[in-house]
């Protein structure tokens, strides 16, 4: 803690101005192993946060306190709306996570619904508003109109996110059959068609190759700009991380080892030491050697 | 290592694959000698997995042929095919979440090798210090990233005559992407373990590889030396760089 | 048994007559002591061994000849089969959606002209058992299935005592008609009502468990049930159950009763016969179902339903989507009950008597083995699975054409169940994911394609 707090300079920093997320002082045992210890962390509005670290450092474990699938041992969890409604996350349900305080989030291991249709996929995430419209299902068998009404808009709503996402044309294929990009595309896509306050993404570009992975940046940017979502992200791919993040967090063993700019956390000793392995970061080595590769062919 | 003598340990040859109708593998070549590492690499979809999965017999090749050590294992069952020593450190992890690590090694562990299990489990400890700090948990209580290390040790627990992996370095650091790729290259150097690679992380993968393939749409479109295949635009524009300047 | 190997021919026919001749060996030693040898008392009493050793040699003979088929034709072929498969399946997959498109109609159809069909072809006394037996029977089963359909086939939870529902809605109809002489057309949604209550009661306790646990449980539920049926005698009046169940009027505006005075045949001038009622009875029970089938056709296509599904797929990730899952289960829970209860309460009405035996486990298993054999989620194919398994049972009592094989003392009764589970395996077999294994979308932006049933998840409750 001493050491992330001499590295991060107090106050001043945007994500402290407007914490969309404030996680203070989170603990989460499980039996005698301690994942997470004393974690404290913001994420700001409107930014994308990145949460990086070894593997079982506890960075999975913090997602699943924030969205609601553990209880954390100690701590609390804020989520400030941008109209000023605050809910403590650990106090409610997973589900209401969801409905009520409007954070979503994918999963490492994708969770699609394999054997529904794309559309289905994210007409399943519209649930609670469409649930409203059908009259909690009596409306919706007598068919009323004003259910069709709102089920188009449904509709309309995941036709723009399979065209953001590139999947439209494959809007009534099982998720199933997806290609595994397509299917984090996808799983994005979904999370996205509840309207979340804070989209939490577990490790997104994980098997993506370098041209998908910077398509990913490229929606990420965009939900961030035009949607005005907040992301946090677990991401061990740091083209991803270092191009479009605005705010790292590094943890260690469940104990933040480093807060702060990409840049000031990538020259962190203590990250380089326990995470990237180098001084220097992964795609600025990948780029030089390729252009050295380069250099030599054409010599 | 020196290339064999005999022909290559795995040939495959005009290999088609289909999932019902539709057909992912349109008539796959690659070969992989005694002692060497090739690597596959292409788009997401490309049908990379199911190259892998076809030669472990899951599902079987409907036209063309796979030969091991010169036995042809088209047909054979997958747990006959897996005795031959071939192992694979398959998509999705597939470990056994509620068996403890080293349990999940144990599984892994080659039968008529047992004497040196504690051996075997010592090297994928030395290789995965993670692993050992785990050992007496369950598979499925551990971090992604650390059942993709254990899916990983699992293989090498076969003392295997060829080593599959699909995608290696999915979910994992960067330091332990960096580790793993150092063991390959070690234990194919020292050992002479011949492995078989199916990676996104493309620079990587054909750094560490003699040879590469690259798989388009169920075809193989382009083969060559690790370093040739690395040199070529058209594999840099769409593997390597990431679009982004 | 190894895949089929490309092996030389004659290595082949030795390795399988070598099998063959193996099994036989093995059929002697168990059927050798088991058929061969049988006791008997004599005139004197005593005990005196006879030896049936044709019977062995025949029952060995089927043994081997059966293995040989086995390993040089049947394996073969199914492999081959399995590995050629579908390239060529685009026409006959054609072929199967015309029929999917005019099987319903034309098998609606065909059910509203069923009574009269039989009275045609039977008499109005001969219908009587095509009618009853065949067509009311079966249309429980249908109804059955489709409610369970919604629990297991949708939302995926495994509910092994469904019968307990259908007890319910039975004994809810017996007891209010008898004590308080109320009609059936008030005490159907009653019956639903009480039926889809206790699925809720039941639901509570029960539904954070999954899979193995959450079926032993609803087994158990179905159970306990049964035995409160039994032992509350001031109520339900034990095993003797409850009798002179009054019968269903047409809507008060005529009875069945042969005693009233507004007789529907007395007030048309009909013969009279049971066979009005129960063709009545056939048009209710078809109704009944009908209504079934409609709701959950509109519930698919509702959230709801869709997340029924989604729950089937992946629970977790419907928490992740903001949806109450145990809210969810539990509407399943209930409206699955309801329909339980509503052809319980046919059930009371048609059978007049109401005891404990009808709710027995097996009656739980028959439903389930309708919905896990029509494939889950399937209107159509659970239709044809309760006719294949209600219908194929009920044919199977005319075995007595068996008698003219195998002589008089052959009973067919004691080959039912036999025949039966053998028919069940073979279909499993041969279409391990039911009848219909194919998922219907519920909704599209360009076209409808069916899914694939090997995408589609089972659900583990």
């Amino acid at each position: 803690m001493a050491h992330a707090l001499a590295t991060a300079p107090v106050g001043g920093r945007t994500w402290q101005a407007d914490p969309v997320l404030r996680v203070d002082h989170v603990s989460m045992r499980f039996g005698g192993l301690v994942a997470v210890r004393d974690l404290s962390f913001e994420a700001g509005r409107g930014e994308i946060t990145a949460l990086i670290g070894p593997n079982g450092a506890g960075k999975t474990t913090v997602f699943n306190c924030i969205t609601g699938f553990y209880k954390p041992t100690q701590g609390m969890l804020t989520l400030t709306h941008a109209d000023g409604d605050r809910y403590l996350l650990e106090r409610m349900p997973d589900f209401k996570i969801s409905a009520k305080a409007k954070v979503a989030r994918t999963f490492q291991n994708i969770r699609l619904f394999s054997g529904m249709t794309l559309l289905e996929n994210l007409l399943v995430a519209q649930h609670n508003r469409l649930m409203a419209a059908s009259g909690w299902s009596i409306l919706g068998i007598l068919g009323v109109p004003s259910f069709h009404q709102a089920e188009k808009a449904a509709i309309d709503r995941a036709r723009y996110w399979l065209d953001k996402t590139g999947l439209t044309t494959r809007a009534d294929d099982p998720a199933g059959d997806l290609p595994y990009g397509a299917q984090r595309r996808l799983e994005i896509a979904r999370a996205m068609c509840t309207q979340p306050e804070l989209l939490c993404l577990d490790e997104p570009a994980a098997g993506l190759n370098p041209r998908e992975s910077a398509e990913l940046n490229a929606l990420l940017l965009s939900i961030r700009e035009t949607e005005k979502t907040s992301i946090l992200l677990i991401e061990h791919d740091m083209s991803v991380v270092m191009e479009i993040s605005d705010h790292v967090v590094v943890l260690e063993y469940g104990v933040k080892i480093s807060d702060g700019a990409p840049a000031e956390v990538k020259a962190d000793p203590r990250v380089i030491a326990a995470y990237l392995g180098v001084d220097d970061e992964e795609v600025g080595k990948v780029e030089e050697t390729l252009d050295e590769i380069a250099e030599e062919a054409q010599a | 290592m020196s290339a064999t003598m005999e022909g290559p340990l795995l040939q495959v040859r005009g290999v088609k694959t289909y999932y019902g109708k539709i057909i992912a593998l349109k008539g796959v070549d690659v070969d992989v000698k005694r002692g060497e590492i090739v690597t596959l690499i292409g788009a997401n979809g490309a049908g990379k997995s199911t190259l892998m999965m076809t030669i472990c017999g899951s599902p079987q090749a409907r036209e063309g042929s796979i030969t091991f050590e010169g036995r042809d294992i088209t047909r054979m069952p997958t747990h006959e095919i897996a005795r031959l020593r071939i192992a694979q450190s398959p998509e999705g992890r597939r470990i056994f979440p509620r068996m403890t690590v080293l349990e999940n090694l144990q599984m892994g562990a080659a039968l008529d090798k047992l004497a040196y299990f504690d051996q075997d489990v010592e090297r994928v400890f030395t290789l995965f210090p993670r692993l050992k700090e785990r050992i007496g948990q369950r598979g499925g209580t551990l971090s992604g990233g650390e059942q993709q290390m254990l899916a990983i040790a699992r293989a090498l627990m076969t003392r295997p005559k060829l080593l599959m992996l699909d995608e290696p370095s999915l979910g994992l650091a960067p330091l332990i992407v960096k580790q793993i790729f150092e063991a390959i290259d070690e234990l194919n150097r020292t050992e002479g373990l011949t492995v078989f690679l199916v990676e996104q992380n493309a620079y990587h993968a054909l750094r560490l590889a003699h040879r590469g393939y690259v798989m388009v749409n169920g075809l193989i479109t382009m083969s060559g030396t690790g370093r040739e295949l690395l040199e070529k635009p058209e594999i840099r524009a769409a593997y390597l760089e990431g679009g982004r300047h | 048994m190894s895949a089929p190997s490309r092996a030389t021919a004659g290595s082949d026919i030795g390795a399988a007559v070598k099998d063959a001749l193996l099994a036989g060996v093995i059929a002697l030693g168990l059927f050798g002591p088991l058929v061969g040898l049988r006791t008997e008392q004599n005139m004197r009493n005593e005990v005196v061994l006879e030896l049936h050793w044709v019977t062995v040699a025949v029952i060995v003979g089927i043994v081997v000849v059966g293995r040989f088929l086995l390993r040089t034709v049947i394996w073969p072929a199914l492999a081959d089969r399995k590995l050629r498969d579908r390239p060529a399946a685009g026409e006959p997959g054609a072929l199967r959606q015309t029929v999917g498109r005019f099987l319903p109609p034309a098998g609606l159809v065909f059910l509203i002209v069923y009574p009269a069909l039989m009275l045609s072809l039977f008499g109005l006394q001969g219908s009587l058992k095509w009618v009853d037996n065949f067509g009311i029977q079966i249309l429980i089963y249908v109804m059955l299935g489709w409610g369970l359909n919604i629990v297991v086939g949708l939302a995926g939870l495994l509910d092994l005592g469904y019968v307990a529902f259908y007890a319910v809605g039975a004994y809810a109809y017996a007891l209010l008609a008898t004590h308080f002489g109320l009609s059936f057309w008030l005490l159907l949604p009653l019956a639903g009502i009480l039926a889809a209550l206790w699925g809720i009661i039941l639901g509570f306790p029960v539904l954070r468990l999954r899979g193995d646990y959450l079926a032993i449980v609803t087994l158990a539920f179905g159970e306990i049930i049964r035995l409160v049926l039994i032992n509350f005698r001031e109520l339900t009046n034990g095993s003797a159950g409850i009798s002179s169940i009054p019968k269903v009027t047409l809507f008060g505006l005529y009875s069945f009763d042969v005693s009233a005075p507004n007789n529907f045949a007395k007030s048309f001038g009909l013969p009279m016969s049971g066979t009005h009622y129960k063709i009545f009875l056939y048009y209710l029970i078809l109704a009944l179902a009908l209504l079934t089938a409609f709701v959950t056709i509109r519930l698919r296509r509702l959230p709801i339903g869709r997340a029924w599904e989604a729950l089937r797929e992946d629970e977790i990730a419907c928490r992740s989507l903001g949806i109450n899952t145990t809210i969810t289960k539990l509407t399943a829970f209930a409206i699955g009950a309801m329909f339980g209860g509503f052809a319980g309460s046919f059930f009371a009405a048609r059978q007049g008597f109401v005891s404990p035996e009808s709710f027995i486990f097996m009656e739980s298993a028959i439903i389930v083995a309708i919905v896990v054999l029509g494939g889950m989620g399937s209107l159509i194919g659970v239709a044809v699975a309760a006719v294949a398994m209600i219908g194929g049972s009920e044919m199977l009592r005319e075995l007595t054409f068996l008698k003219a094989v195998f002589g008089n003392d052959f009973n067919p009764d004691q080959f039912r169940m036999l025949i039966f589970g053998l028919a069940m395996v073979s279909i499993m077999i041969w279409r391990p994911r039911g009848f219909v294994s194919a998922r219907q979308p519920t909704v599209f932006l360009t076209e409808r394609r069916a899914i694939s049933g090997s995408l589609v998840k089972e659900g583990h409750g």
